[in-house]
C-alpha cells in the first residue's frame, strides 16, 4: 500500500507519465473489454451491412467492405501495439546487448557498431522496410513476420542511447567500488549498471516501439505487407483507397485515426515522463 | 581553422558509405527473395490477354544481359555498383521504354519544392514560437499553446493530412481535394498556372508545418529555459541591454545550435513523413510516384526511389555538417 501511494505521489509530480499511463490502460482496457463483447470475425468484410454510419447497433458504424468497424478497432489496437510492443523488445534487447559489449570491449568491435549505427540512422527506415516487403509480396508474411522485419531496423537507437550511457557510467565511483571490492564482471553489469539503466532502457523501448508503429502504418498504409488483418494502418490503406471522404463515411477515417492519435500521444507522454525520471535536474525547467 | 581534413574526410567517409549502403541493400534484399520482377510482369501481361508492349522482350532479355543473371553474384554486384555510380537506374517497367532516371526528375521538382518550404518554415515558426513561449517577458497565454503543440508533434504528418483533406477540402471544399494542378490546365509559367500549383500545395504543406512546427517549438522551448539561466544572461540584463537585443542576439542565438543539430538528425524522419504526405494529396511529387510503383509492382521503380532518396538525405546531411561550425565558434573539430 505504502508502494502504490509512492507511486502515486510521483506521478503527482510527473503529470506526463501519469497522463501517458493513463492512456494506456484506457487503450488495453478498451481492447480487452471489447473483445469480450464483439466477435473477431466482424472485422473481416462482409460481416455486416457496408457503409453504415453509427448507430445503437453498430457503434462506430461499418465500412465500405462490411466490417463493423468497432470489431476493427479492438481488433486493430491489440494489433497495431503488438506489432510495436514485438519490434520495439527485440530493438532494445539487440540495442542493448550491442551498447553494453561496444561500451565495454572497445577496440574494433566499438568502431564497427558506431559506424554502422550512424549510417544505418541516416538511411530511412522506412524507405528500406518498403523495399524488404514490396520484395516478399503481400502473401509471404503475416503480422508477426512484419513486426520482425521491422525489428530488423529497431535496434540502433537502443544502441545509441545504452551505449553512451554504458561508457559514462562505468567510471562512475560506484562501479570503481564494486570493482575493487572484486565483484565480477557480469555482476557489475547486472548488479550496478542495469539497474541505473533502467529509465533510459525504457525510454528506448518506448521510443523503438513508436518507430516500429509509425512504421508499420506507414507500410500499410502504402499497401505493403498483410491487408488480410484489420490493423489500423490497413484500415487507413482502405479508407484512402476506397475513397471514405468522396463518398462521405467520415467515421470511416475517424475511428482509426483517433486510435492512432491516441498511442501516439500515449507513446509521447511516456518518453517524456521516462526523461524526468532519468533526469530529475530537468524536471524543473522544461 | 574550421575544417580540419580528417573531419572533412571522416565526413566524406559517412557520406560515401551512406550511399554504399543504400546501393548494396537494393541489390542484395530482392536477390534473397524468390521472387522475379521480370518473370512475374510478363506473367501478369500473358494473363491479362496477351499484350506485350513492344520493346518489352528485349527489355527482359537487355536486363539480364546487363544484370549478367548467369554471372558469379560478386561480378553481377560489381556491375550494379558501377551503374548505380553513374546513376544509371534502368527502365521503369510499368512504364517502359521511360527510364527511371526520367520518372524521378519529373516527380522531384515537386517534392524538393514542397519540403524546401515547409522544412523551413516549420523549423522558423516553430523555433520563434519556442523561444517566446519560454521567454520570461512574453504574455502568459502563449503557455496555452504548449499542449496542443505537444499533441501535434506526436501525430504522423499523413494523419493531419487526412483530417485537413476532410474538413478543409471535403467539407468545407475551399481547397481541391488532391493532386498537383487541376485537370485541363497545361503546365506553364503562366500567372494562372502558379496559382493553381500554390492552392494544391497548400493543404499538404500545411500538414506538414502544423504537424513538425510543435515538435521545434517544444525542442526550443527546453533550451531557451536553460540558457535563461546562464550567467552571461544575467550579466547582459544588468548591463541595461535593450530586452530584443537580449533576446535575439544572447537567448535565440545560443539556444538555437541544438536546433540545428536536430535538424540534421530529423531529415529522414521528415522525408518518411512527407512521402506518405505525397500519398494521402496524390500530389505528383517522389512519394506518390513509390507508392504508384509499389502498387504496380515496378521494382527498378521503387529501388531507384530509395536510392535516390537516401543519397540526397546522405548529401543533405553532410552539407549540414560542414555549416554547423559556421554556427557555432566554439565548436572544434580537432
Amino acid at each position: 500500500m505504502d508502494r502504490l501511494q509512492g507511486v502515486l505521489r510521483y506521478i503527482r509530480r510527473n503529470p506526463a507519465l501519469g497522463a501517458g499511463i493513463g492512456i494506456l490502460l484506457f487503450l488495453i482496457l478498451f481492447s480487452v473489454i471489447g473483445s469480450f463483447i464483439t466477435n473477431p470475425q466482424d472485422a473481416y468484410p462482409l460481416a455486416a451491412p457496408a457503409s453504415k454510419p453509427p448507430s445503437a447497433e453498430f457503434i462506430f458504424g461499418t465500412d465500405g467492405q462490411g466490417r463493423d468497424l468497432f470489431a476493427v478497432a479492438v481488433a486493430g489496437t491489440w494489433l497495431t501495439i503488438r506489432i510495436g510492443l514485438i519490434a520495439g523488445v527485440i530493438g532494445v534487447t539487440i540495442g542493448t546487448v550491442l551498447g553494453f559489449t561496444s561500451a565495454f570491449y572497445g577496440g574494433w568491435f566499438d568502431i564497427v557498431v558506431r559506424w554502422v549505427v550512424d549510417v544505418l540512422l541516416t538511411v530511412p527506415g522506412l524507405l528500406v522496410l518498403i523495399v524488404i516487403a514490396s520484395s516478399l509480396g503481400d502473401k509471404a508474411v503475416d503480422i508477426n513476420g512484419m513486426a520482425l522485419i521491422i525489428a530488423m531496423l529497431a535496434w540502433m537507437g537502443p544502441t545509441r542511447t545504452i551505449r553512451s550511457q554504458v561508457l559514462s557510467m562505468r567510471e562512475r565511483p560506484y562501479v570503481m567500488m564494486a570493482r575493487l571490492n572484486g565483484m565480477s564482471g557480469l555482476s557489475i553489469i547486472f548488479r550496478e549498471l542495469i539497474p541505473n539503466l533502467l529509465p533510459y532502457l525504457g525510454a528506448s523501448l518506448v521510443g523503438s516501439t513508436n518507430g516500429a508503429i509509425f512504421a508499420s502504418i506507414g507500410l500499410a498504409a502504402l499497401g505493403l505487407g498483410p491487408l488480410r488483418d484489420p490493423t489500423l494502418g490497413v484500415t487507413i490503406y482502405w479508407v484512402m483507397n476506397q475513397g471514405a471522404f468522396v463518398r462521405g463515411m467520415w467515421w470511416w477515417a475517424a475511428v482509426p485515426i483517433s486510435i492512432i492519435v491516441l498511442i501516439f500521444v500515449m507513446l509521447f507522454l511516456i518518453s517524456a515522463g521516462l526523461d524526468e525520471l532519468a533526469n530529475p535536474r530537468v524536471r524543473r525547467t522544461v | 581553422m574550421r575544417y580540419p581534413p580528417a573531419f572533412v574526410l571522416k565526413r566524406l567517409i559517412l557520406l560515401l558509405m551512406i550511399v554504399w549502403t543504400a546501393a548494396t541493400l537494393n541489390f542484395f534484399i530482392p536477390k534473397l527473395t524468390p521472387r522475379n520482377p521480370l518473370r512475374e510482369k510478363l506473367l501478369e501481361d500473358a494473363s491479362r490477354g496477351g499484350y506485350i508492349p513492344p520493346g518489352f522482350n528485349e527489355m527482359v532479355q537487355g536486363y539480364e544481359k546487363k544484370f549478367g543473371l548467369d554471372q558469379p553474384v560478386w561480378k553481377q554486384y560489381l556491375t550494379y555498383m558501377g551503374d548505380m555510380a553513374r546513376f544509371d537506374l534502368g527502365y521503369s517497367i510499368s512504364n517502359f521504354p521511360k527510364t527511371v532516371g526520367e520518372l524521378i526528375g519529373e516527380a522531384i521538382p515537386w517534392t524538393i519544392g514542397l519540403l524546401t518550404v515547409t522544412t523551413a518554415l516549420a523549423f522558423l515558426i516553430g523555433t520563434l514560437l519556442g523561444a517566446l513561449i519560454a521567454w520570461s517577458r512574453s504574455p502568459s497565454w502563449l503557455n496555452y499553446l504548449v499542449a496542443p503543440l505537444l499533441t501535434l508533434s506526436a501525430i504522423p504528418f499523413y494523419l493531419l493530412a487526412l483530417i485537413l483533406i476532410y474538413f478543409v477540402a471535403f467539407q468545407w471544399k475551399l481547397l481541391p481535394l488532391g493532386g498537383g494542378y487541376s485537370f485541363g490546365i497545361v503546365p506553364s509559367f503562366s500567372a494562372a498556372f502558379i496559382f493553381d500549383v500554390m492552392k494544391h500545395a497548400i493543404l499538404p504543406a500545411l500538414s506538414i508545418i502544423l504537424a513538425s512546427t510543435g515538435g521545434w517549438a517544444i525542442g526550443m522551448r527546453g533550451m531557451m529555459v536553460t540558457v535563461q539561466g546562464e550567467d552571461y544572461m544575467t550579466f547582459a540584463e544588468a548591463k541595461g541591454l535593450k530586452p530584443r537585443r537580449l533576446f535575439f542576439r544572447y537567448a535565440v542565438r545560443n539556444a538555437l545550435l541544438p536546433q540545428v543539430t536536430g535538424l540534421a538528425l530529423s531529415l529522414s524522419f521528415i522525408v518518411s513523413g512527407s512521402v506518405l504526405v505525397e500519398l494521402v494529396f496524390g500530389f505528383p511529387g517522389i512519394g506518390t510516384l513509390l507508392a504508384r510503383s509499389v502498387g504496380q509492382l515496378d521494382y527498378f521503380l521503387i529501388y531507384g526511389i530509395v536510392f535516390i532518396i537516401i543519397v540526397a538525405i546522405g548529401v543533405a546531411m553532410f552539407i549540414m555538417d560542414m555549416i554547423y561550425p559556421l554556427l557555432d565558434p566554439r565548436i572544434s573539430y580537432e
